[in-house]
């Protein structure tokens, strides 16, 4: 507890430049991707992640420092060669995309890998911490580095508010985007800059390995939320922020751990709850779904039979027993006695001491499902041609779906029909 | 029969266009009237889709020019409506109805700058001709294939352009939306617009377009519809394929032969 108010006051300058560097990485990364996960180009972030790798060991190999600007000069460069290489290989020659995404990914990577062996076992001294690109240093950024990533941060968010509608119109429609004379090329050529620009500065955060994570991630996430792009673009930066902050802390209440690999669990977290317990889209909401389906299934099924009951005396007034309803139908008994409850509940159907009864409510819904099973046999056969005994199964499931609007629709149709195809009336 | 109109509002001289170096369209030269519903009519794989788009400068072009009010497509951008395949965006895309009719402002606009009041009344006005203003703010994905056809054609009529191309506009829609949107074209050519169609339906061609362009990897036949829907133009449309002209177009794949000599 100590720590976190230690922490969240940002009395140490420390904490406030780790932080705030997250923070601003973590966000500009967010919201460049959702923009490339649209143009679903998500794996190329991989790739430029891993490109750059060699141009940040060359840049060093040739200038001799590691001042921040020459770095993310040399990582821009090969980043930027990766995505050249790319485009070419999927317009040259007949391999596809994926492909050539993992033929470049892995050729920059493994020549990266072979510089930077090479660097550190040159014996520069000013070659430590160079190996930290592979992970990331979130939690010692200081200074002029911290400058240098803040800029081309806040450039990357700012960049991509002023062309939010192009890059919009790029992403959904890029014929239509051509057509009424927008710049295609120069648009593509921008987002393909962005998304370098967002894997060089995002690398200090969480490194090569993971960066891709950084990416998409918080925009996979935030589309699990929202269906406007607008709030998509603010819900993934606070994702990405919050995560930032998030890796921040945890790196500082225990120093052994790792920002970066810490910043991506959270954020990777935060993607499964939104797949798990988002509304609508979630998979916890879709079961739930289901499950509605289910009971409203087996409840209109048991008012329908206590229905059809009704129909051969005529009198639907009478108590029914429960084996009389299973025995035209096999309905586990558990189930058809919980779904009774349910239904004397609702009101649709009275418990009296020599069995169940049809409230007038329950009558009028037991007869709307007879109604529209027959109606739909009826449909079947008439503007399907399909013959009488081959309708029951498929009216069996369409009754508990149709709604009243297209059942006044069915019912014109069939020119207001008295009798189905097994000659049973429609009540 | 190929009839070339005087003061044509498009005008196509000598257009091939290959996919991989195969020609997909030969030698097309082609003039339409001002003011016409044209309906572009062939068999599946004719290239009626791929002259649509090869007019738009989407596709690059082996050789040939277009030319539209008499100039480059680049100089007239403004006054040209181009409607997609239906199947050619992403529905799950996160936008509204609104924002897709709303992109229909964005070439008027221009770069950097936000749709204005105006261009907003201008999308409402567009819905509501397609009878759509009741879904403006729902999300495109819930859209059933016709709707998605409707909101795609209101885009196209906010940006309020002399002449429109439509790839399969009626491909996959149910009655109604067909009728609206006739209705629709119809209501434009009145005011003067060239209105362009792609078109796979023979039977409802004759009623639909007063100009009608045959095409099969070569143009058949351009001119008023009542001359050109004939049986005779028709088999030569619909009937026996052309196999040579196919097999070079295959040799000239698998060779990687360029279509044309360098200049």
């Amino acid at each position: 507890m100590n720590d976190f108010v230690e922490f969240f006051s940002f009395s140490d300058t420390n904490i406030r430049y780790v932080t705030l560097g997250s923070v601003l990485l973590a966000s500009s990364s967010a919201v460049v991707g959702c923009f490339t996960l649209l143009r679903k180009r998500a794996l190329v972030g991989d790739a430029v992640a891993h490109a750059v790798l060699p141009g940040v060991c060359l840049a060093f190999i040739l200038s001799g420092t590691k001042n921040p600007f020459i770095l993310l000069l040399g990582a821009f460069v090969t980043g930027w060669l990766s995505l050249v290489a790319i485009d070419f290989i999927t317009a040259r020659s007949r391999i596809k995309e994926d492909t050539a995404i993992g033929l470049v990914l892995s050729v920059f990577f493994g020549v990266g890998i072979l510089l930077l062996t090479a660097i550190q076992h040159s014996g520069n001294a000013a070659q430590s911490g160079l190996d930290k690109f592979l992970f990331g240093k979130a939690a010692s950024l200081v200074g002029e580095d911290l400058i240098a990533f803040a800029i081309v941060a806040v450039l990357l968010l700012v960049t991509t508010i002023i062309f939010y509608k192009e890059l919009t119109l790029l992403c959904f429609d890029q014929a239509y985007a051509k057509t009424i004379g927008f710049p295609v090329r120069l648009l593509e050529l921008l987002l393909t800059t962005l998304t370098v620009f967002a894997v060089v500065v995002g690398i200090q955060a969480v490194g090569v390995v993971l960066m891709a994570a950084m990416l998409i991630t918080p925009a996979a996430a935030a589309r699990f939320w929202t269906d406007k792009l607008s709030l998509m673009l603010v819900l993934a930066a606070l994702i990405g922020a919050f995560s930032g902050v998030a890796g921040a802390f945890v790196s500082y209440t225990a120093p052994a751990m790792p920002t970066g690999p810490w910043i991506v669990l959270i954020v990777s977290m935060i993607a499964i709850l939104s797949f798990a317990f988002a509304p609508k889209k979630g998979w916890v909401s879709r079961l739930l779904r289901q499950r509605r389906n289910k009971t409203q299934i087996l409840e209109e099924n048991l008012l329908k039979l206590m229905y059809q009951l009704g129909e051969q005396k005529p009198n639907y007034d009478a108590p029914r027993q429960l084996h009389e309803l299973l025995e035209r139908r096999a309905i586990p008994q558990k189930e058809a006695k919980a779904g009774l409850k349910r239904l004397q509940n609702q009101g649709y159907v009275e418990k009296l001491p020599s069995g169940w009864k049809l409230s007038s409510q329950g009558q009028r819904r037991g007869e709307r499902v007879v109604r529209l099973h027959r109606l739909w046999e009826l449909y079947l056969t008439q503007y399907l041609h399909l013959a009488s005994d081959h309708v029951h199964e498929d009216a069996e499931t369409i009754e508990h779906i149709i709604t009243p609007e297209l059942e006044q629709k069915l019912i014109e149709e069939l020119d207001f029909p008295v009798m189905d195809p097994h000659s049973a009336r429609i009540p | 029969m190929i009839l070339q109109v005087d003061n044509p509002v498009v005008e196509v001289h000598d257009l091939t266009v290959s996919y991989d170096r195969k020609p997909v369209l030969w030698g097309i030269d082609l003039t339409l009237p001002a003011g016409a519903l044209v309906g572009v009519i062939g068999p599946n794989g004719a290239g009626k889709s791929t002259m649509i788009k090869a007019m738009m400068d989407l596709l690059p072009v082996g050789s040939g020019y277009v030319r539209i009010f008499d100039k480059p497509i680049d100089e007239v951008r403004n006054r040209i409506s181009y409607v997609p395949q239906r199947e050619s965006v992403d529905w799950d895309f996160p936008a509204s109805v609104f924002d897709v009719v709303l992109m229909g402002s964005y070439g008027k606009l221009g770069l950097f700058k936000r749709p204005r009041k105006a261009d907003k009344d201008a999308a409402m006005e567009a819905l509501n001709k397609v009878g759509m203003q009741a879904f403006a703010d729902r999300q495109i994905s819930q859209l059933s294939g016709g709707q998605q056809q409707r909101v795609f054609l209101a885009r196209a009529l906010a940006q309020d352009a002399d002449i429109y191309f439509m790839d399969e506009p009626f491909a996959g829609v149910d009655i109604a939306t067909e009728t609206a949107i006739i209705e629709l074209l119809r209501t434009m050519r009145e005011q003067g617009k060239t209105v362009i169609v792609v078109h796979h339906d023979l039977q409802s061609a004759n009623e639909y377009f007063d100009w009608v362009v045959l095409l099969n990897m070569r143009l058949v036949a351009s001119g008023p519809t009542e001359h050109i829907l004939t049986q005779e133009l028709l088999e030569q449309t619909y009937g026996g394929k052309l196999t040579v002209l196919t097999k070079v177009g295959e040799l000239l794949r698998k060779q990687e032969f360029p279509s044309r000599e360098a200049k």
